[in-house]
């Protein structure tokens, strides 16, 4: 047989469908049904402040990586788009596009190539940007259009936080709360936060790709459900429903598309159980207690601070980890 | 149904191209090179010189220690070199060259086609044949048969687990010889079990092998003692501690042996060699290959002679045309061969051909943290880890996180999105690992 030259490297020789390009592409379809929402609700702006997102978090990261870094360019993975889109879905739908670019370069440029790059970063880039602004310019961040069919421009939550402050008991309050349209996206958020509805088709496509599990979802929605339930049962005068809870703000968005960043969660299921635990618990502890209406950006940033510490004590189960000494 | 507690992966299995094709005898080769090295443990030392006369089957070097094994002849024909020659990997190692002549066997052997099934022999004498007849572990580690027959004192087997699962893709050797020399493989089994003292046998096959699975059961209808245990297809169900688990849901500890939750594990190929070994004399000098890839022309099981070289096989089957990598074994721990021609040994169970497009990896990318390689690994260990210490050079800290467990199974590397090398570092670092517990060892002695 003539010699004929082979590739010899180590095994194993073949290699799973699992890429990085196909799961940011997953995640991107899975935030599809959500952009529809918006569209339906508010027009065609939402369409026009995600796509000038997803261009600046591209353009942010591609010169960074060219003209700081000096590396082979990273955009092929496409978490810049994933960034851009999940920015865009935690900004109102009237936003200047002027506060998304510079939300981009806190984003991209701040949030994740300052650590150097994809894989790196400690905080969730699309929430740091998102933060920056609501602290930065929190009149912009929490105007909202008059969305088609909602009750008004402000958010349910910040409006029952106001009634609730004001001494309305919850009965009087819930008596503007239609909370079967608010599942639906008939509410005036975020433009990516508004329908639960298709936020869970997403959700749903996540889960069947095998993206991400559900661990992290389920235990921050649980863990929010449970904790309202008992303020609920407490004083059902004093604090909205569980479901009012789950249905309102950031809750879903949060909790399938921004805790479940794999960069800034923890690597073992039983971490993912405790880091989600914690932010059902600060989230609600700021929707009740806190200064702002809303607490789960602020909730997913700092169980992210928390992200190293989990992997460091949390373990995966080992085999055969049972009775070795004599 | 049945499977191994954590971990694991999914891969295609791609037995369709070679599962149909019945065990074909290979024609025996002008010359074979039989190499001195073809089990775990020290080398067999040659016995015979240049121009010496030799039948099939006679010996032709003698165990080099107790973990060792003697190789017997698979050609009669006279010996034409003792001398090193490049291995698959194109390392250089001892070897025996000998030139055909006809097919005389040793009268030794009986060649009826008469299925012995009455074993008469004793424990001790079993395992002296079995090291007589130079049986390995035929499933690709090649471990001395009779060494892990001898329970170690202080210790109680309390089954045998017969490892049907095949897990590597591609392979299908030991389905064949499920399919075709069933009745064989349990006259095997069951000898192997007398050997170690136990009245449990377990064969472990995964549900992919719908066929085999009924097969073996209408086999084993008869003997009381013999149970077929259909498996949930996952890889890898094969590794020894994972099988054992599955079917008897005991983990053998970390750092600890099979037998130390009463199990020997032994593969089919090493069960028919047994069988043949001891009902029929004889010594383990051909074996069951599987020559496969996804554009090999016509994939095919074969019986070879141990020493012909795999360049034979792959052009008896379709050739090399637009192969980029061959691969000794399947593709999870197969190893890459660089050279054809080198010699099918005890340990081959496939030749594996994989087209130019897919024999290069893709560029890795950075580690996202997805921890899918941490969901993988079926042993609970964190790959990233092991990969971020050992490129640190932390070495305390990767035994600290049992590196000395990992199976190199390749879940990991399999698994990764970004093409990140995981086990390659994971090697890395755990030569070095073990090679501080071995000296720690050295300096209490």
């Amino acid at each position: 047989m003539e010699t004929q030259k082979l590739v010899v490297s180590p095994a194993p020789h073949v290699h799973g469908s699992n890429d990085t390009r196909r799961m940011m592409g997953d995640v991107l379809i899975a935030l599809m049904p959500a952009l529809v929402v918006s569209v339906l609700v508010y027009g065609l702006q939402p369409l026009v402040v995600t796509a000038f997102s997803v261009a600046c978090c591209v353009l942010v990261e591609w010169f960074v990586q060219r003209f700081m870094l000096k590396g082979p360019s990273t955009l092929g993975d496409m978490s810049a788009i994933v960034t851009g889109v999940l920015l865009a879905f935690n900004l109102p739908a009237n936003i200047p596009l002027g506060l998304v670019a510079i939300a981009a370069v806190v984003s991209i440029g701040i949030g994740k190539m300052t650590y150097g790059g994809l894989g790196k970063n400690p905080f969730n880039p699309a929430l740091v940007g998102r933060v920056f602004l609501l602290i930065a310019f929190p009149v912009a961040m929490t105007t909202f259009p008059e969305a088609a069919g909602a009750v008004t421009g402000a958010t349910p939550l910040a409006m029952a936080k106001e009634a609730l402050k004001a001494g309305v008991p919850v009965s009087e309050v819930m008596q503007n709360v239609d909370l079967g349209a608010m599942s639906l996206g008939m509410k005036s958020g975020s433009m990516g936060e508004i329908s639960v509805v298709a936020l869970l088709i997403g959700f749903a496509w996540l889960l069947f790709r095998k993206v991400i599990s559900w661990h992290i979802p389920v235990c921050i929605l649980g863990t929010m459900a449970l904790f309202s339930t008992i303020t609920y049962v407490i004083a059902p005068e004093e604090f909205m429903s569980p479901l009012f809870h789950l249905l309102s703000g950031g809750a879903v968005l949060g909790a399938v598309f921004m805790a479940t960043d794999y960069v800034t969660s923890p690597m073992t299921k039983k971490g993912m159980v405790i880091y989600a635990v914690g932010i059902g618990i600060i989230t609600m502890l700021i929707r009740l207690w806190g200064p702002y209406p809303e607490g789960m950006s602020f909730a997913i940033l700092i169980m992210n601070s928390v992200v190293p510490l989990i992997d460091k004590y949390v373990r995966p189960r080992r085999f055969g980890a049972v009775r070795t000494k004599k | 149904m049945k499977t191994f507690p954590i971990g694991g992966i999914h891969p295609s299995d791609c037995k369709e191209y070679s599962k149909g094709a019945a065990i074909e005898q290979f024609p025996i080769p002008a010359t074979v090179t039989i190499p001195l090295s073809q089990h775990i443990g020290a080398p067999a030392v040659a016995c015979v010189a240049k121009g010496d006369k030799v039948l099939v089957g006679q010996v032709i070097a003698n165990a080099g220690g107790f973990v060792s094994s003697p190789i017997h002849s698979s050609v009669s024909g006279t010996v034409v070199a003792v001398e090193p020659k490049a291995d698959a990997q194109g390392n250089m190692k001892p070897t025996i060259t000998i030139a055909v002549e006809g097919d005389e066997w040793m009268e030794s052997i009986d060649r009826s086609e008469a299925v012995v099934k009455n074993i008469n022999l004793t424990k001790e004498e079993i395992i002296a044949k079995v090291s007589e007849m130079g049986i390995v572990g035929m499933g690709g580690a090649t471990f001395p048969t009779h060494v892990k027959l001898s329970v170690p004192a202080g210790k109680k087997a309390e089954c045998l687990i017969i490892n049907a699962v095949e897990c590597e893709p591609y392979l299908t050797a030991d389905y064949r010889v499920m399919l075709e020399q069933g009745d064989k493989l349990i006259v095997g089994a069951r000898i192997l079990a007398k050997a170690i003292g136990v009245d449990k046998i377990y064969i472990g096959i995964e549900n992919n092998k719908p066929d085999a699975i009924a097969h073996l059961r209408k086999l084993a209808a008869v003997y009381v003692e013999v149970e077929i245990v259909p498996l949930k297809m996952r890889y890898p169900q094969g590794g020894e501690k994972q099988l054992i688990a599955a079917v008897t849901g005991r983990e053998v500890p970390s750092g600890g042996l099979p037998i130390d939750v009463g199990a020997v594990v032994q593969n089919v190929g090493t069960a028919l060699a047994v069988y043949e070994a001891v009902m029929k004399n004889k010594p383990l000098f051909e074996r069951v290959v599987t020559v496969t890839g996804s554009r090999l022309a016509s994939p095919k099981n074969l019986l070879v002679r141990i020493g012909t070289p795999m360049s034979a096989l792959i052009e008896y089957c379709g050739g090399m045309e637009n192969v980029g990598k061959v691969v000794a074994g399947g593709p999870m721990m197969g190893r890459a061969v660089s050279n054809v021609d080198a010699p099918v040994t005890k340990g081959t169970s496939g030749v594996l051909l994989i087209p130019t497009e897919e024999s290069l990896r893709k560029v890795e990318g950075s580690c996202i943290r997805c921890a899918k390689c941490v969901e993988a690994c079926p042993m609970g260990l964190e790959p990233y880890l092991l990969n971020s210490l050992t490129q640190l050079g932390d070495y305390e800290a990767l035994e600290a996180h049992y590196m000395a467990d990992c199976i190199e199974c390749g879940c990991c590397t399999f698994s990764c999105p970004s093409y990140l090398p995981l086990l390659d570092w994971v090697r890395i670092g755990k030569a070095e690992v073990m090679k501080r517990i071995r000296e720690r060892a050295m300096a209490k002695k």
